[in-house]
């Protein structure tokens, strides 16, 4: 197969669920192309076999068929070992549950990748860490607790720990799933300053108003793509952000 | 990967998880302290048996009346009256390989010494007694052999005897007592043996010449015992079989006819011993193995449960680039320190419960190196490889699968 120039290159990539002796095709045949520099966004009904798909596009799982190229290199053929490194060197990935550690300090679940490599010293990690949870708005939360934190924040610490080590894309797995609003707008608007910096990010959503701050959206049905379209009327979170609606607390409670 | 990175996970690791290692480790305390407890117990009864079996004197010889199938060994006044003082004139003449060699009678007595009185044994043996069971007198003298000839009202008193009727710290040397009525000097005083380990005080005795306690306190021409001592160590066997043959001579048995004596050496009767301490120093060093093997489950269920709990954690690490390996290493290193920190403060929990034993239970102890090897080993064997096993289980799933796990 010839190399694509495409960052990520999919060619019918299949993922089957053995159950006893039931199998079931949660992924039938996909191809995808995404150039450096894209935002997708993932679409499609529950069961559709989204996450499915982004968890082999992160290397966390292994497809039952087909082909993956990631930055030109065939994933497929790497060791565990080699694709804990490239999970570690070019993928940030972000889960609906967060999946940050308990009872570790923000800036320590920040710093975690970087310990998987011995690129930095303590020193560096450090700053590092910092630069990540300032980047995110965290800065004055970095020893906090997950517990000490709400989801949002805990959402934004999990994106700092996937910059960290400067990956040339983020996975985000319905990154805003259990946000509220105004949290969602904050995290998407993160997701367009990475992408200006020329991050690549591939995003599962369940709302369309969210994937409208994506450059194309993708739709997935019965395991398969059933459409991959630019966005036409694409938002911008900066715009957005000053539009919600002011909740006074007060008024709340009252 | 570095190992200081490896090593900086599992202390975070560790210091956020504080009740759980303190649990872990637990397990692993209470078996190696039990363990060297135990041993410790069972080691020193056992070293305490052979000293106070030796102390009955290391090469000496007894004979017992009454044949020796009929029971074990027989320690008190025998029931059965074979042995008389022919026997032991036959035995000085005949037998080479003894040195010493003394009848022995013996009668529960009442003591009076002025308006006091004590209730004890009063032993009557010949001056070659002392040697034969290493009896060394502290003040006064042993009685001569015309005290023996002429049976002397003389007697020498142990420790115990003397603080009784004349209270602690008087010298009884030269004061008299009576012995069922019978006025007797005391001439020497023992020195202190102590209790020996069956709880007998050994100072509570009053030995009296042989001719005075059989002919003025018993009406019987039959002895107790007879004890000797052979010239060395190795000519105690050889002994042993003369004086048998001297005595079925003596006693005129046919070679049908069983033994009505029982010859035992010193060495004979702390083999019995010492196989009664081994029984329970097996007894007590299985009851440690059982409570080392219940520290292991539990140390096997508190690791299983620990790094199943950890799946999650596992996932999460393996998501943001850990490797299988380095995922193996940080469980090593956590459990490794929890085994060896706990094995360590086992060890000080095990040799201070022995000590208190010792001091406060009245009952010797003896810590053995053995034992703390193998306790230590055992336990951080179990707890490694317990902390090992699951971990090795959970990095060898895929990422996703151990980020599933629930
Ligand atoms: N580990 C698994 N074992 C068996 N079946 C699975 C497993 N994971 C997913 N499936 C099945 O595969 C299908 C696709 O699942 P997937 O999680 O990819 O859906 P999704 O599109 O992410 O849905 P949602 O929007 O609800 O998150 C589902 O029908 C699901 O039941
Ligand atoms: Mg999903």
């Amino acid at each position: 197969m010839e190399a694509s120039r495409s960052l990520i290159s999919v060619k019918d990539l299949s993922r089957t669920y053995k159950m006893g002796e039931i199998e079931f095709y949660a992924l039938r045949g996909v191809s995808l192309e995404i150039q450096k520099g894209d935002f997708a966004a993932v679409m499609g009904p529950s069961g559709s076999g989204k996450s499915t798909f982004m968890n082999l596009l992160g290397c966390l799982d292994h497809p039952t068929g087909g082909s993956y190229f990631l930055d030109g290199v065939d994933v497929l053929k790497l060791s565990k070992n080699q694709l804990a490194e490239l999970r570690n060197q070019k993928i940030g990935f972000i889960f609906q549950s967060f999946n940050i550690l308990a009872r570790t300090s923000a800036i320590e679940n920040v710093e975690l990748p970087m310990l998987y490599n011995n690129k930095l010293n303590t020193k560096e990690r450090k700053e590092k860490a910092m630069a990540a949870l300032k980047s995110v708005g965290l800065a004055d939360r970095a020893d906090h607790l997950p517990s000490q934190l709400s989801g949002g924040q805990q959402q934004r610490v999990a994106i700092a720990r996937s910059l960290v080590n400067d990956p040339v894309v983020i996975m985000a797995d319905e990154p805003t799933g259990n946000l509220d609003t105004r949290s969602s707008y904050e995290i998407m608007d993160i997701f367009q300053q990475l992408n200006e910096k020329g991050i690549t990010i591939i995003m599962v959503t369940h709302e369309t108003d969210i994937a409208q701050f994506a450059r194309t959206n993708i739709l997935f049905r019965d395991g398969q793509i059933v459409s991959n379209v630019p966005v036409t009327e694409r938002k911008f979170a900066k715009e957005e952000l000053p539009k919600l609606p002011e909740i006074n607390p007060r008024e709340v409670l009252t | 990967m570095r190992i200081v990175n490896l090593l900086k996970i599992a202390y975070r690791s560790l210091s956020k998880n504080k009740l759980r290692v303190l649990l872990t480790m637990l397990g692993i305390i209470i078996g190696v302290a039990s363990v060297i407890a135990m041993l410790a117990i069972g080691e020193g009864s056992k070293q305490n048996i052979q000293a106070s079996v030796s102390s009955l004197g290391t090469n000496s010889v007894m004979i017992y009346p009454g044949s020796s199938n009929m029971g074990g060994v027989r320690m008190g006044a025998g029931s059965h009256s074979t042995l008389t003082i022919k026997d032991v004139e036959a035995i000085t003449a005949k037998c080479e390989y003894v040195t010493d060699v003394s009848p022995v009678v013996q009668r529960s007595s009442q003591i009076i010494a002025g308006n006091q009185n004590w209730h004890t044994n009063v032993i009557g043996a010949y001056g070659q007694y002392f040697s034969i069971r290493n009896l060394t007198i502290s003040s006064g003298v042993g009685y001569s052999t015309t005290d023996e000839k002429v049976a002397a009202k003389v007697c020498i008193i142990g420790l115990t005897v003397s603080t009784n009727l004349f209270g602690a710290g008087t010298d009884p040397v030269g004061k008299y007592i009576r012995i069922n009525s019978i006025p007797f000097k005391v001439i020497g005083l023992l020195d202190k043996k102590g209790q020996n380990t069956f709880g007998q005080d050994q100072d509570d005795i009053i030995i009296a010449p042989f001719n005075t306690v059989q002919k003025r306190m018993l009406s019987t021409i039959y002895l107790n015992s007879i004890l000797a001592s052979a010239k060395s160590e190795k000519d105690i066997d050889k002994a042993k079989e003369q004086i048998t043959s001297i005595i079925r001579t003596e006693h005129r048995l046919t070679p049908a006819t069983e033994d009505d004596f029982t010859v035992r050496s010193q060495a004979d009767i702390a083999n019995i011993f010492g196989s009664i301490s081994n029984i329970m120093t097996i007894l007590l060093a299985s009851i440690a193995g059982i409570s080392l093997i219940v520290g292991g489950i539990g140390i096997m269920n508190i690791m299983l449960v620990s790094v199943t709990e950890r799946t999650r954690e596992i996932g999460i690490r393996m998501a943001v680039g850990a490797k299988g390996r380095d995922v193996l290493i940080q469980f090593m290193i956590e459990s490794v320190f929890i085994s060896i920190l706990g094995g360590l403060i086992g060890i000080v929990l095990g040799i201070l419960i022995s000590v208190l034993v010792g001091r406060f239970g009245g009952w010797p102890v003896v810590i053995t190196p053995t034992s703390i090897l193998l306790s230590f080993l055992f336990s951080s064997a179990v707890g490694i490889f317990f902390g090992w096993y699951p971990a090795r289980k959970a990095a060898a799933l895929n990422p996703i699968d151990a980020l599933r796990y629930e």
